[in-house]
């Protein structure tokens, strides 16, 4: 593919601060840490492999990065028992068995197995899944959840990670002529072998500062005040402190405050926190730990 | 965090590779699994970033050489000793609560209140705690013998579960791939239906093994007794010890032999035969781990006698926590098979409630029991 294909090549992309530039411009607020990353994944062509409490915006960084980059997103959930067939490819076999019917009475019976079979092992009956497509064209590939995969799926990955390639035995090797930017995201449900993390740059999300928050939650929410911006990102801020059994990420602060946007006012008192605490905490045992703390306490500036 | 101009601010600017490739065998020895390649990567990305740029460097080498959130702190602190003189503020990124286990060590006696900005790892090493490194290798004839036995005679029978991956199977669900695969070879002739069906798999064990002072006759034995069945069903076991502090255990258990084993476990847990805070462990354990996934689905099994010097009501409200994850719980208290034993310890009191069972441990026979009750553990409640 030509650079010409893509004015957003991410050769153009010269230091960690030209990343942050182009993510702000999609409304992805990236601080110091997910810039150098990102820009180190482009640079040095090595997978990212994104930790953090969920909420924390590692998914959104991808979707963010492919629209930066002007590439497409070729996304691949993970859940337990995905396999080859789901991830990678899977034979056509019904449209093989009516090719080979049709061979068959096109032939009258003098059928040539050999070249026969040669005719049904090639890229036309070749149902490319999530990875496969990921080394067809030049994309932006997310491995999304990989610890809800099981841990033999990691092992499939390493060819893919290492080499920008996959075997199928009847075809041979694919090999990606421009390697993805491949993002992966784990939220420690289980811990990854270190043989992937190896091949890996790591990065830890963590929660934003107040202030990025408040930047975050403008850019996200067109037609917040800056108020209720200022007023949530503080709240979000010391619900994180009270030792909760899930404290909200960037994900719930948003939510929280788009429910209190849908109240007419858009205010942040006592009683809409309240009113609108399922947005933001979601566990029965969370909301009642908050309420003991005092909800006119969150909102002490 | 002020910019560092060049990686070599420590050393002559002649040696700027030798000085990078120092930091990493310093971060070696703090403890982070630095391997060659990630050294590699590490120079890489250091020649791709532009080191006048705030941070840069402190970024190339966090990116590529932690692997976990526990290797963070490690790092930070290892970065500003070899690259900056004085001892600098971190950037504001850097500094979020980490779930971090050294939180849970206690305070000195009286001090009760959270010390939030502390360094976790000199408090993680207050003498308070009475934190020592036994040496499990180091053990009496006698007792070798006996565990050598035990370890002989176990043979754990790995609970299960229904898996979502299928598996080929005589009866199930049409297996339409398999099918069709069969038909091709059969030039397209329905000869044989090929059928699929969910498989089973293990289902995970996580046992929780109290080592504080009133457990120490019974610690060594017990991890023993984790050792064998991590052996037995590898990659289905989470071990880890409880005290006053949670330690994970599982990768040392990893090793085929049990003395080694024991050896590397010993090492890593810093709280042997020191005191006991239940809640608080059990706690760190479920929300650094239960809570995101170790917990789930598993048979629980707690190995403590309930001597609980922390508050009680949080330890009840753990358990209950836990209750509600898993798929079962057990509490394994090696006197409750002995003759006159009641549970009223504090600790037991708050917790039984909230426990499927509550079985005997101190012997071989105990445990073997405790394995079949494992086995057939079926969800209540």
């Amino acid at each position: 593919m030509t650079e010409a294909a893509h004015p957003a090549s991410p050769i153009d992309l010269a230091d960690p601060r030209a990343v942050a530039e182009r993510l702000a411009a999609t409304g992805y607020l990236a601080d110091d840490g997910v810039a150098t990353a990102a820009f180190l994944a482009i640079r040095m062509r090595r997978p990212l492999l994104c930790e953090g409490e969920p909420g924390a915006g590692k998914t959104s960084l991808a979707v963010a990065l492919a629209e930066a980059l002007g590439l497409p997103l070729i996304r691949l959930q993970c859940h337990e028992g995905i396999d080859a067939a789901q991830a990678l490819y899977e034979w056509d076999f019904p449209r093989q068995l009516l090719h080979l019917r049709a061979l068959e009475a096109a032939s009258g019976g003098a059928l040539d197995a050999d070249e026969a079979e040669r005719s049904l092992y090639t890229s036309r009956f070749l149902l490319a899944r999530p990875l496969l497509r990921a080394l067809q064209e030049r994309c932006v590939l997310l491995v999304d959840e990989i610890d809800r995969a099981d841990d033999e799926f990691e092992a499939f990955l390493l060819q893919l990670l290492d080499e920008s390639a996959v075997s199928i035995p009847e075809l041979g090797e694919v090999r990606a002529e421009d390697p993805p930017i491949v993002i992966l995201t784990s939220n420690r449900t289980r811990e990854l072998h270190d043989a992937l993390k190896r091949r890996c740059l790591y990065h830890w999300v963590g929660h934003p500062s107040v202030e990025r928050e408040v930047q975050i939650l403008r850019s996200r929410l067109p037609g917040i005040s800056q108020r209720l911006a200022e007023q949530v990102a503080a709240a979000v801020r010391k619900l994180r402190e009270l030792e909760l059994l899930k404290p909200p990420g960037v994900a719930e602060s948003l939510d929280w405050a788009r429910a209190l946007m849908c109240l007419d006012g858009g205010v942040l008192d006592a009683e809409t926190a309240n009113r609108t605490l399922g947005a933001v905490l979601k566990f029965r045992e969370d909301i009642e730990r908050a309420q003991a703390a005092g909800l006119a306490e969150l909102l002490v500036e | 965090m002020p910019a560092v101009d060049a990686p070599s601010s420590k050393h002559g600017r002649g040696d700027v590779l030798a000085g990078l490739v120092g930091f990493t065998r310093a971060l070696s020895t703090a403890g982070l699994p630095v391997s060659m390649d990630r050294v590699t990567a590490y120079l890489d990305a250091v020649r791709s970033v532009d080191l006048a740029q705030r941070d840069a460097l402190y970024w190339a080498g966090r990116l590529t050489l932690c692997g976990d959130p526990d290797d963070i702190a490690t790092y930070d602190q290892v970065f500003r000793q070899w690259f900056l003189q004085e001892q600098p503020e971190l950037p504001a990124a850097v500094r979020h609560r980490q779930p971090t286990i050294a939180t849970l060590t206690p305070q000195t006696p009286g001090d009760d209140e959270e010390s939030s900005s502390g360094d976790v790892h000199r408090v993680g090493a207050s003498e308070a705690e009475r934190l020592r490194h036994r040496d499990l290798g180091d053990l009496t004839a006698e007792e070798r013998a006996h565990l050598r036995e035990l370890i002989a005679l176990l043979r754990p029978d790995p609970p299960e579960r229904r898996a979502v991956r299928q598996r080929p199977a005589r009866r199930g669900g049409l297996d339409t791939r398999r099918t069709v695969r069969a038909m091709l070879a059969a030039g397209g002739e329905p000869a044989v239906l090929r059928h699929r069906s969910r498989s089973v798999k293990p289902r995970r064990v996580v046992l929780l093994i109290d080592v504080s002072g009133s457990m120490q006759p019974y610690a060594d034995a017990l991890i023993r007794f984790a050792h064998a069945m991590s052996c037995r069903m590898p990659g289905a076991v989470e071990v880890f010890t409880i005290g006053t502090r949670l330690t994970r255990v599982t990768r040392q258990l990893r090793q085929r032999d049990p003395d080694q084993a024991m050896a590397a476990a010993g090492k890593a847990v810093p709280d042997f035969a020191g005191g006991t805070r239940l809640g608080e462990t059990l706690q760190a354990f479920l929300d650094r781990w239960g809570q995101r996934g170790t917990a789930r689905s598993a048979i629980v099994a707690i190995f403590s006698d309930g001597w609980e010097r922390g508050d009680p009501t949080l330890l009840g409200e753990q358990v209950a926590r836990l209750r509600r994850l898993a798929h079962a719980v057990f509490w394994i208290n090696p006197h409750a098979g002995k003759d006159g034993y009641a549970p009223v310890q504090s600790g037991i009191a708050a917790a039984l409630p909230h426990v499927d069972k509550l079985l005997a441990g101190h012997s071989l026979a105990t445990l073997e029991r405790l394995m079949q009750v494992m086995r057939d553990a079926r969800r209540s409640g």
